[in-house]
């Protein structure tokens, strides 16, 4: 179980339709791979966010597949179109079943 | 024992041969990760751009962006590690652009290798070699 995970995402407030935004985001997450091994050398069990997605309006911007060759505190940088006043929604998956997530609304003005 | 000049040729072969096999199982994990994305069709080399530094000082977080205008996913390897898959990065209807940077993880100086699905259909492949200073897999 992972724990202190939060997730961080900057998005701008308020763009002018069809705008291209750039979105940030970063969630705090161990991404234990699998591959280290502790003092009595043991292997550490595998336990990471195998998956993000990023919708807006329910429309999906982006899908990503994560395995454990992503670093931890996992961070992502990416582009949206804007059409319409909405909301970002940020979804992260954890191995653990965990699903972790965030929004910000972007307002058309 | 005795051993001939032609067995003893043989023996170094066999032994060359077999010091390669993990890198040879690896590289066989990759082809078969691409097959497995690409359904095996022709990789063109144009559309797919990989954004990487040439030297990584710190193998446990690499700055790493991807982007091919007009492709639908994008498939990210590293044939050095452990583990070969990095990420796929699947572009919705409302992405701005398909470009995407994220940090990864490398084990060692090796491949980093970026396939993407372009708008037509088709796929194209890049790679780049990265220098890793220290490795990130704690082995």
């Amino acid at each position: 179980m992972a724990t202190g995970v939060k997730p961080r995402v900057k998005v701008p407030g308020s763009a002018s339709a069809g705008e291209v935004i750039t979105i940030k985001t970063l969630i705090s997450h161990q991404m234990e791979s699998g591959q280290r091994k502790d003092g009595d050398g043991n292997k550490i069990p595998r336990s990471i966010i195998n998956r993000f997605t990023c919708d807006f309006n329910g429309e999906n911007v982006i899908d990503v597949t994560m395995e454990p060759a992503i670093s931890t505190n996992p961070y992502f940088e990416f582009q949206a179109t804007v059409p319409e006043t909405g909301e970002f929604k940020f979804t992260w998956y954890d191995d653990d079943g965990s699903v972790y997530e965030d929004s910000k609304s972007v307002t058309v003005g | 024992m005795d051993f001939t000049r032609r067995e003893t040729l043989a023996m170094g072969a066999g032994a060359a041969l077999l010091s390669f096999m993990p890198f040879r199982a690896n590289a066989a994990a990759v082809d078969d990760l691409i097959a497995e994305f690409t359904g095996g069709a022709e990789m063109g080399d144009a559309g797919v751009e990989l954004n990487a530094p040439e030297i990584a000082e710190n193998g446990n977080t690499v700055p790493i962006e991807v982007s091919a205008p007009g492709a639908s996913a994008i498939l990210l390897l590293a044939a050095g590690n452990p583990t070969p898959p990095v990420a796929k990065f699947a572009f919705g209807p409302l992405a701005g652009s398909q470009t995407a940077s994220t940090r990864i993880r490398l084990a060692g100086t090796q491949d980093v290798i970026a396939i993407a699905q372009l708008g037509d259909g088709t796929f194209a492949r890049t790679s780049k070699t990265i220098k890793v200073t220290i490795g990130g897999c704690g082995g």
